[in-house]
Order: structure tokens, then C-alpha cells, then sequence
């Protein structure tokens, strides 16, 4: 990208001077930051989006918000599956946010089998006609290969239940981490076919530049941001934005 | 564990020591590929800086260049250097003299806090303290949960007063209960919270007022980037924290934040959380961790993990039993268990010297469910059968593969192995050393770990 724009300047398409060369960068910053964008699909009957990520990159907490927006500021019925049934109080943290975004919640005894937790929930939801069903999973390092075959079965499970389901699975990336979340990413990736990530944490002072890597080495896009831990705190991630706030200083 | 800095640290060195003579030209050569290893492995670019500029200046020393061993010299200083970067020997907790310990722990959201609370707990308790932990997390939902079920899991005493409490007053509340029910340690889970949120930094601050902390532990995720150095720093000025928790130190960070935040700071990283059982949780040492980047072991850690899991009692009974040859599958059983309790293969083989420089090993997933599936045809053996496995033949066989859900040749798999490994044993036993091609037999004749490369 760089080299793209030593390039253009030589050629003189962009003025040598400061203001403009960072015009220029900002642009092309949020050019690959657009990769593959696509809205959030809410088309299926019911839609179910699969939430995955690392442990303590916000997966829950987006849960909620993005519960929250859906039913209140859309008017969808909501389901949460909790299927993370690994942490300790990982179903009750969900059934806080369930209460707070007015969703109905799915969820079975801790160690149970996430497979069957997100299958349940879709079930209710088709059953209550409901128009959404998220599925929380348990965080997980990317590279441990049994937790992750584990996600591939959850998805799978999921297909059966409902063909074409999941319609959006959504990464959670915590905006402090380095280089490592290239490699989140694309083992994430690879055993759940992620379409979009949630870049969390924002609020803080990290800018979450590894989401640029993601996009242009594996077409990812970043599809929301959350800023905060109130539930208005979630947004639709804006490239030129976020590219202005990159080289903020 | 930092696989990525550990191999190209190592093929680098590996390119110096082998060179009989070192020019200036070489070392510098050098200094740039380690530059650069550090710099990807997300070190802060100043420490990287001021960490290669010692380097350089000790390899160019006269003692160095003009030795028998150039190559060899290097590596040593690199290690060395590499130890001090990360905080020299290991440095240990601050405990109290009356009283209880009072340890405050703080972070950003999900750098794993409560988690390292019930490790640290069960950490202590295994040395013989009385634990309790205060929940003081408020404004997560669940999070007092969360702690109270780790917490009992850890065996620790959970102080909470639900959510609706304010963090400072139950954190004095905890205090003064402890006091009251004399426990050793008081550790105090707070929220998660930005490093620029000046609200709740406030609180963590009157937080330690109240409780007057021994030690402040700052938990850190190990795949934070260049953004750790400004979170430790901002923590270090609210809280000024004493230690730093390393938490998931199992994936494939690569050690930015571990190798950085100790120079930042001058704050040694106390402990390692490697991963999700209650267990994964070590004492952190500089020196260890730098050898095994280096891809020279860690003898040391295996050795304490062995004494901690194995009981000298067994360990002299088997050692009889081996020498009268009177050593059955179910010591075989007993011994499996053992070995198993130090924690996964894969993670005991990391911390063998030279491991990492096996190619093969190095991509390898150990598969645990092989000694799962040797443990279950065991246990679907009767008694007299483990005894003696002269006694297990067609039906017996049958019946054993059929109780374990396995395969009448897994069973024989095992009875031949288990037949060999007795026949090493008494030539050993007899003072003879077996020969190679014995131990070729035992090495392919002891329940082998299914190798799986990914």
C-alpha cells in the first residue's frame, strides 16, 4: 500500500505535499478496510447469526448489543442461545443481557453440549416464529484443534437444524491485539467460515489496525464496532472513519 | 509457546554458531535479523532499540570476537540478555507478616482477571494457604458468578455481596472478614476497565486505599500488541502495580507483551496462565522462558511439575516392583495417570532441550485420546488379568475389547507391548544396559502417542 502511493505521488496523480499525500493514504486505508463489505444478512427465517472469538474479546457483551439493537430499534424478536457452556456463569452473564435487551434466552446446564444448545435454539425460535436466533460460543484459542473442531460441529449442527444457517458468523476481535489476530482470523476462518468481524474495545486508546491485515489478506470485513459497555455502544464500522482515527494522533 | 520469535531467534544463532570466527560484518548481520524477529514478535520498537544496542556492545567485547568460541559466546549473551529483558531470576510475591495477604488484581476487560483469580487461588492453596477471594467485579453481568463457582472450584472462601454493593465498601467488608476468619490471602477481583477511563481508574485507586494491598497484580492477555506498553504504563501510574499476570500464554502469541512490559515498567511478570484448566498456571521465570525461546529447554520446570504430581511412595513401590519384576499393567495404569496429571504431552515435550528444533514434534498434535483408549482397555481388565496378562486369550480378549470399545487387536497391541517393555526391564534390572536394538523395540513398543500432523 505504500508502494502504491510512493508510486502515485512520483507520477504526480498526488501532490507532493503533506495534507494531500494524507488525503490520499486515508483514502486508500479505507479502500482495503472495505473489502467484501456487506451488511449484516438478517434475510433467513429465522436468521441465525454464530458468534466466535478468543476468550475475553467481548463476544457476550456484543451479544447483547447487538440483541438489544435488533429488538428495540427494529422491532425483531430476538432468541439468544447461550452455548457456551464451558466458563463458569457464562449462561447467566447472557441471561443479563437477554433480560436487558428484551430477548428470550436458550440455554442448558453448565457442560452441556453446545451442539444441542444451539440447536434448541433455533428450534424455539422457528417454533415461536421468532425472527432472529444469535448463538454464543465459549472463547477459544484458535489454536487449540479440538476446540475448534468443536466450533466446526456446533456449525454443522446448526446447518441440519436449518438449511443455510448460520447466515452470519461473526468474529469478535479485541482492538488491543497484534499481530495475533491476523492468525485468530484465519483459523477462525477456517473452521467456521467467517463472514464479518466485530472489532471490540474501540473505546479504548488501541485503533485496531490488525482488522486491515484481516481484510486484505482474507477478504473479512470489519461489519461492527463496539465502543463501550452500554448497549447504544455498538455501531456499523465506517472505513473512512476508521481510517481517519488510525492516523489520528 | 512464541514459536514464531523461538524459530528465527534460533535459526539465527544457529547461523553465528556455526561460523568459526566472528567479523564485526557477522555480528551486525545478526543484530539485525534478532531486530527484526523482535519487532514481528510485536515487541515495543523502543525496547527492541535499546535491547539489540546492549546486545551489540557486549558480542563486540573483546572477550567475545577474540574467544575459542565466538558463536557459542553470543548465544550466551543473547540469553542473558534475554533474561534481563524479561526481569532477570524470578521474583516472588510480597507476603504479609501478620495477617492476611491482601493482593489486589486489575486489568483491562477480558484479559481473563477472574480466571486468574481462581488459578492464583488454587495456587496458593496448594502451597498450604487459606485462601479467600473478594468479588468486587460489579458491573459485568454474572461476573460474581463466575467467581464464586471458580472460586469453590479452586478451593477458596468467595466474599460477595451481590451486585448492588459499592466495589470499595465490599472490598473493605472482605478485608475485615478475612481478618476476622484469619486466612492466609485475601485476593480482590476487580472490573475490567479501560486504562483511560478516569472514573473507574479512580475507583481502583480508593480501592487500594481501602485495603492497603501487599501485592497489585496487573493481568495481561499475552496477544495484546504495541498497545501493551501504554496500557502498563497508564495502570502503573493509577494503581502502580507491583507484578504482572501473563494470561494465555497457550496460543501462538508471539511474546510481545511479555518481552516488552518488564522494561516499560520495571514491573518482573510474576506468573504464566497457559491454559484453560485451573492448573495451567505457573510461577513465571525469566531465565526458563528464555531458554526455551532459545529452543534449550526447561529441565528445570519439568522436574518441579514431576515432584509436585508424583508421590515419593508410589514412585519407591514402583521402583521395587521394577527390580524384582513384579511390575503389572495396573502400575502401568498408576504411572500413565501420573505423567498425565503434570498436564498435556505436548506441553511437557515443549520443555525438553532441542524439542522445538524437531520439525516433526513440532507440528504434531500429541493425541490424548490414545492414552485414553490404552487406559480404558486396562480398566476393562479384571484384577487377576492385570496381574497377569498371560491369562488373556481369545475370550478374555474378546470380552476386554468389547468392555473398552475397542478392538480385539488393540487389546493384543497392548498385551505385546506391555510383554516387552517386562523383558526390557529385567535386563535392566539385571544391570545390563539394553542394546540399541532392544530400545528401538521399546520405543516402538510402548503405547505410542498417535502423531497427527496438522
Amino acid at each position: 500500500m505504500v508502494e502504491r502511493l510512493e508510486h502515485e505521488v512520483e507520477a504526480g496523480n498526488v501532490s507532493a505535499d503533506g495534507e494531500a499525500v494524507r488525503a490520499r493514504l486515508i483514502e486508500l486505508l479505507a479502500e482495503v478496510a472495505s473489502t467484501a463489505r456487506a451488511p449484516i444478512d438478517l434475510s433467513g427465517e429465522p436468521a441465525v447469526l454464530l458468534m466466535v472469538g478468543v476468550n475475553g474479546t467481548g463476544k457476550t457483551t456484543t451479544i447483547g448489543k447487538i440483541a438489544w439493537h435488533l429488538s428495540k430499534e427494529f422491532g425483531l424478536s430476538v432468541v439468544l442461545g447461550a452455548a457456551d457452556t464451558y466458563r463458569a456463569a457464562a449462561a447467566e452473564q447472557l441471561a443479563e443481557w437477554a433480560d436487558r435487551a428484551g430477548a428470550e434466552l436458550v440455554r442448558s446446564a453448565e457442560g452441556g453440549d453446545p451442539g444441542a444448545v444451539a440447536f434448541d435454539a433455533i428450534a424455539a425460535a422457528r417454533a415461536r416464529g421468532a425472527d432472529v436466533v444469535i448463538i454464543d460460543t465459549a472463547g477459544r484459542l484458535h489454536t487449540q484443534s479440538n476446540l475448534m473442531d468443536e466450533l466446526a460441529k456446533v456449525r454443522r449442527v446448526i446447518a441440519k437444524q436449518l438449511p443455510g444457517a448460520p447466515h452470519e458468523t461473526l468474529l469478535s476481535i479485541d482492538a488491543t491485539t497484534g499481530q495475533n489476530g491476523l492468525r485468530q482470523a484465519q483459523l477462525f476462518a477456517e473452521a467456521a467460515e467467517v463472514d464479518g468481524v466485530v472489532l471490540t474495545k474501540l473505546d479504548g486508546t488501541a485503533k485496531g489496525g490488525i482488522v486491515l491485515a484481516i481484510a486484505a489478506e482474507l477478504e473479512i470485513p470489519v461489519k461492527l464496532i463496539g465502543t463501550g459497555e452500554q448497549l447504544e455502544d455498538l455501531r456499523p464500522f465506517d472505513p473512512t472513519d476508521f481510517a481517519n482515527a488510525l492516523l489520528a494522533e | 509457546m512464541f514459536d514464531q520469535l523461538s524459530d528465527r531467534l534460533q535459526a539465527t544463532l544457529s547461523e553465528v554458531r556455526s561460523r568459526g570466527k566472528l567479523s564485526e560484518g557477522d555480528v551486525d548481520a545478526a543484530m539485525r535479523e534478532i531486530r527484526l524477529a523482535l519487532l514481528e514478535a510485536d515487541v515495543n520498537f523502543k525496547v527492541v532499540k535499546s535491547f539489540t544496542a546492549t546486545l551489540k556492545e557486549r558480542c563486540l567485547g573483546a572477550d567475545v570476537l577474540g574467544s575459542l568460541d565466538p558463536g557459542q559466546q553470543v548465544v550466551k549473551i543473547v540469553n542473558e540478555e534475554l533474561t534481563g529483558l524479561m526481569g532477570g531470576t524470578g521474583s516472588e510475591l510480597a507476603m504479609a507478616s501478620s495477617g492476611p495477604t491482601v493482593i489486589l488484581m486489575a486489568g483491562l476487560q477480558g484479559s481473563g482477571k477472574t480466571t486468574a483469580c481462581a488459578k492464583l487461588a488454587r495456587h496458593l492453596a496448594q502451597a498450604n494457604k487459606d485462601v479467600a477471594l473478594a468479588a468486587c467485579d460489579v458491573y459485568r453481568p454474572a461476573a460474581v458468578d463466575q467467581l464464586v463457582t471458580v472460586g469453590e472450584r479452586a478451593g477458596a472462601h468467595v466474599y460477595q455481596q451481590g451486585t448492588d454493593a459499592d466495589p470499595v465498601e465490599i472490598a473493605g467488608w472482605a478485608l475485615d472478614r478475612a481478618k476476622e476468619e484469619r486466612r492466609d490471602v485475601l485476593i480482590v477481583d476487580t472490573a475490567g476497565r479501560l486504562h483511560i477511563d478516569q472514573e473507574l481508574m479512580e475507583e481502583l485507586a480508593k480501592i487500594r486505599k481501602r485495603v492497603k494491598p501487599h501485592d497489585v497484580l496487573l493481568v495481561v492477555d499475552a496477544m495484546t500488541g504495541q498497545d501493551a506498553v501504554g496500557v502498563a504504563e497508564s495502570f502503573a501510574a493509577a494503581a502502580e502495580f507491583d507484578g504482572v499476570v501473563m494470561t494465555k500464554l497457550d496460543g501462538d502469541a508471539r511474546g510481545g507483551a511479555a518481552l516488552s512490559v518488564k522494561a516499560v515498567t520495571g514491573k518482573p511478570i510474576l506468573f504464566a496462565s497457559t491454559g484453560e484448566k485451573l492448573e495451567a498456571f505457573d510461577r513465571f521465570h525469566p531465565d526458563r522462558m528464555a531458554s526455551r525461546i532459545l529452543g534449550m529447554g526447561d529441565v528445570l520446570s519439568l522436574i518441579e511439575k514431576a515432584e509436585l504430581q508424583i508421590d515419593e511412595k508410589q514412585a519407591l513401590d514402583l521402583e521395587q516392583k521394577l527390580k524384582s519384576n513384579q511390575f503389572t499393567l495396573e502400575d502401568m495404569l498408576q504411572q500413565m495417570r501420573q505423567v498425565r496429571k503434570m498436564g498435556p504431552i505436548s506441553g511437557l515435550l515443549g520443555m525438553l532441550p532441542g524439542m522445538g528444533a524437531m520439525k516433526q514434534l513440532k507440528n504434531a498434535d500429541i493425541d490424548e485420546g490414545e492414552l485414553d483408549r490404552v487406559e480404558a482397555i486396562i480398566l476393562s481388565m479384571t484384577p487377576e488379568e492385570r496381574a497377569n496378562p498371560a491369562l488373556i486369550k481369545g475370550s478374555r480378549r474378546k470380552r476386554i475389547a468389547n468392555g473398552s470399545g475397542t478392538k480385539v487387536q488393540h487389546v493384543n497391541q497392548l498385551v505385546k507391548q506391555f510383554d516387552q517393555m517386562r523383558k526390557m526391564m529385567r535386563h535392566m534390572a539385571s544391570g545390563k544396559m539394553p542394546d540399541a536394538q532392544q530400545l528401538a523395540q521399546m520405543t516402538g513398543g510402548a503405547p505410542r502417542p498417535k502423531v497427527r500432523r496438522r
